[in-house]
């Protein structure tokens, strides 16, 4: 894991020094909130529904044990006991007093960890794949390239006042977890003819009110090149973007309105330009970054305990069929703790449940834990003799969901339980759904199925990429629901289409009940995804199921 | 006949430092609960508050107008957003229902 250099270090004292200046000028009125706005959300810091809220960075989702255990004090010290992991791999407090937010933000500090550029038009946190450096599919590790490409973007002076955010992703594996596809900058790594590792550089992707997949920039762009020309698409953009419509300013639009063929050449020309001043010591800062990403010390012990488990224990065999993941190492396994309990929040965790899972991670998995993107926590590397034991621990702590991939493993966003720009609530509708399909029992028969909550246009639930997508709006003053179907987050990235008329609350999860009960009866087999029979059929029969009384009229 | 929504008025907005929501009381103080807000008929008395409050950002963030109905018990949020930040989240009971379920 990357670990501080005393540069860092003093930066982020610095930082935190300079914004508990600032706070202390807003309380005593030197600052005015138009003044201070601007500066608190460059630390993360934003204004919501019923009290402020902190967005800490996780740099790629990696957390450490003592980290995850800091946040667990922060929970409890500063806030109300618990944490909100997001679907950029960060974590959000809820309830943080304006006064405590320079203690936070130092306790933060303590353990390597800050709120910088969490919010604002700035490159924000870099998001990699959550299984980076322990997938059995993987090319390279991508975070080596997330953390360097966390150090230019940091205070890069260039880039502190961009048209509107800008949000890049990394991925070293084909199969793509990392949703390349749907953000400003999506990095894919390849080979070449030649076997040389670089990218696939991928633009103009996102969600929001306009959702667009990301365009191919260059097929293979060789790694050593990777900062002059990712500079060179900010710098384009930075110029290019429009600063007239905030509803236009993301690179999207820009790649949209001016095409990719005109991007290409404004950033391949731009690249030509700043090549020659990268003296090769972004190449040197990469070597030592590298270097603190080896992998862990494998351990070499019998693995005969876990076979035991999956025959003897049926609840065992359930939860590993769901929640292990194929690991380079045979011998171990990449591990997902479901923080989406059936009627919970999804990407809530207690203090408690934080330290148990910095506990297991410390005793049992290298010292490392990741947040996904899809709201939950990762051990990337555990030896598979450990797995029982901590299956065990897991269900101590009510953390042991055996639900990964499947129905009622729901990305939501905050919605208007708690989001100052939400038109309608998320959590309740997912905690409805995953109950629905909990009672049923049948969601291990339904199989792997995405559904992804939107509490508004912005999308932040990514509802535009899951099979079934759900978005929230005001109708009136009233809460109504609209169902994408089709979308998909992966290599194969697509954006739901809308089905029709949105539900109301009370209505919305009986729908998405229809929606699956058609998928059933559709489907070939049971090896046949819920995503495949979409894609055999098409939107028809599933329309069908869901405005039955449309087609009981027009009979 | 019930009054249309958008003829009472009451100012909210959030504390400057715990971010809690706050109504303008009819003594020009903030309170934490919308049936103690000052309820304003008519556009220009409406207004006027409105500019006061905005004028205390020592205190508040974010001053606005919501539409609120009279009832026995004070006035009540019409649109369900209003409702949400008088009460607090759906998912737990954090914010201002604690309070409220211990009166």
């Amino acid at each position: 894991m990357y670990k501080y250099n005393d540069f860092d270090a003093k930066f982020v004292a610095r930082r935190n020094a300079e914004f508990r200046d600032q706070v202390a000028r807003r309380i005593d009125g030197r600052l005015t909130e138009d003044e201070f706005r601007p500066l608190r959300l460059m630390n993360g810091l934003y204004l919501q529904l019923h009290a402020y809220m902190l967005r800490v960075a996780v740099p790629y989702g990696t957390l450490n044990a003592a980290q995850m255990r800091q946040l667990a004090m922060i929970a409890d010290r500063w806030d109300k006991g618990y944490g909100h992991f997001t679907t950029r791999q960060n974590i959000q407090f809820n309830w943080p007093k304006l006064t405590d937010v320079p203690d936070i933000l130092d306790s933060l500090a303590d353990v390597e960890m800050h709120a910088i550029q969490t919010s604002g038009n700035t490159i924000r946190n870099v998001t990699a794949d959550h299984f980076a450096g322990a997938a059995a599919d993987e090319i390279e590790d991508p975070r080596p390239i997330a953390e360097l490409l966390r150090q230019w973007s940091t205070d890069h002076p260039e880039f502190q006042f961009l048209p509107r955010k800008f949000k890049i992703a990394v991925t070293g594996s084909p199969n793509d977890r990392a949703v390349t596809r749907a953000h400003d900058i999506g990095l894919r790594m390849v080979r070449n003819a030649g076997g040389e590792s670089g990218f696939e550089v991928i633009v103009g992707g996102g969600l929001g009110r306009t959702p667009m997949i990301g365009k191919v920039l260059r097929e293979f762009l060789p790694k050593r090149d990777l900062l002059p020309y990712v500079e060179a698409i900010v710098s384009v953009y930075n110029l290019l973007g429009r600063r007239d419509n905030k509803y236009k300013a993301r690179i999207k639009i820009t790649v949209h309105e001016h095409g990719i063929e005109r991007i290409r050449t404004l950033v391949e020309d731009r690249f030509a330009e700043i090549l020659g001043r990268f003296s090769g010591a972004d190449q040197a800062q990469l070597a030592a970054i590298e270097a603190a990403f080896a992998p862990p010390a494998y351990i070499k012990a019998p693995t005969e305990a876990f076979e035991a488990a999956l025959e003897r224990d049926p609840v065992f065999r359930a939860w590993a069929d769901t929640n292990l993941s194929d690991h380079r190492n045979p011998d171990y396994a990449t591990l997902s703790i479901s923080l989406k309990a059936h009627g919970k929040t999804p990407g809530d965790a207690s203090s408690d449940q934080m330290r148990a899972m910095a506990d297991i991670a410390e005793a049992f998995a290298h010292n490392e834990l990741r947040v996904s993107h899809e709201q939950n926590i990762i051990l990337p590397h555990v030896h598979k003799s450990n797995i029982p034991q901590i299956h065990a621990l897991l269900r101590e702590a009510g953390l042991a969901t055996a639900n990964i991939g499947l129905i009622s493993d729901i990305i939501a966003c905050p919605g208007m339980d708690y989001c100052a720009l939400a038109t309608a609530r998320s959590i309740p509708v997912a905690q409805e759904i995953a109950e629905r399909f909990a009672e049923m029992k049948i969601e291990h028969d339904v199989g792997p199925l995405k559904v992804k909550i939107s509490g508004c246009i912005n999308a932040c639930g990514h509802h535009h990429v899951g099979h079934i997508g759900i978005l929230g709006l005001d109708r009136a003053g009233v809460e109504n629901y609209q169902i994408t179907l089709g979308g998909d987050g992966t290599q194969d990235a697509a954006i739901g289409a809308r089905v029709g008329p949105g539900f109301p609350a009370d209505e919305i999860v009986g729908a998405v009940e229809r929606l699956v009960d058609a998928y059933l009866r559709l489907r070939t087999s049971r090896d046949e995804t819920f995503i495949e029979t979409y894609r055999r059929l098409g939107m028809a029969p599933f329309k069908a199921a869901l405005y039955p009384q449309v087609r009981a009229d027009a009979a | 006949m019930m009054p249309a929504a958008s003829d009472l008025k009451i100012v909210t907005a959030n504390d400057l430092l715990t971010g809690d929501v706050v109504y303008l009381a009819p003594d020009g103080g903030w309170s934490r609960e919308i049936a103690q807000a000052e309820v304003l008929a008519g556009a220009d008395l409406a207004a006027a508050r409105l500019s006061a409050a905005a004028a205390q950002p020592g205190v508040i963030v974010g001053a606005y107008l919501a539409d609120v109905a009279a009832t026995a018990r004070g006035p009540a949020p019409v649109h369900f957003r209003e409702e949400f930040r008088a009460k607090g989240p759906s998912n737990y009971a954090h914010g201002k229902q604690v309070e409220q379920n211990n009166v």
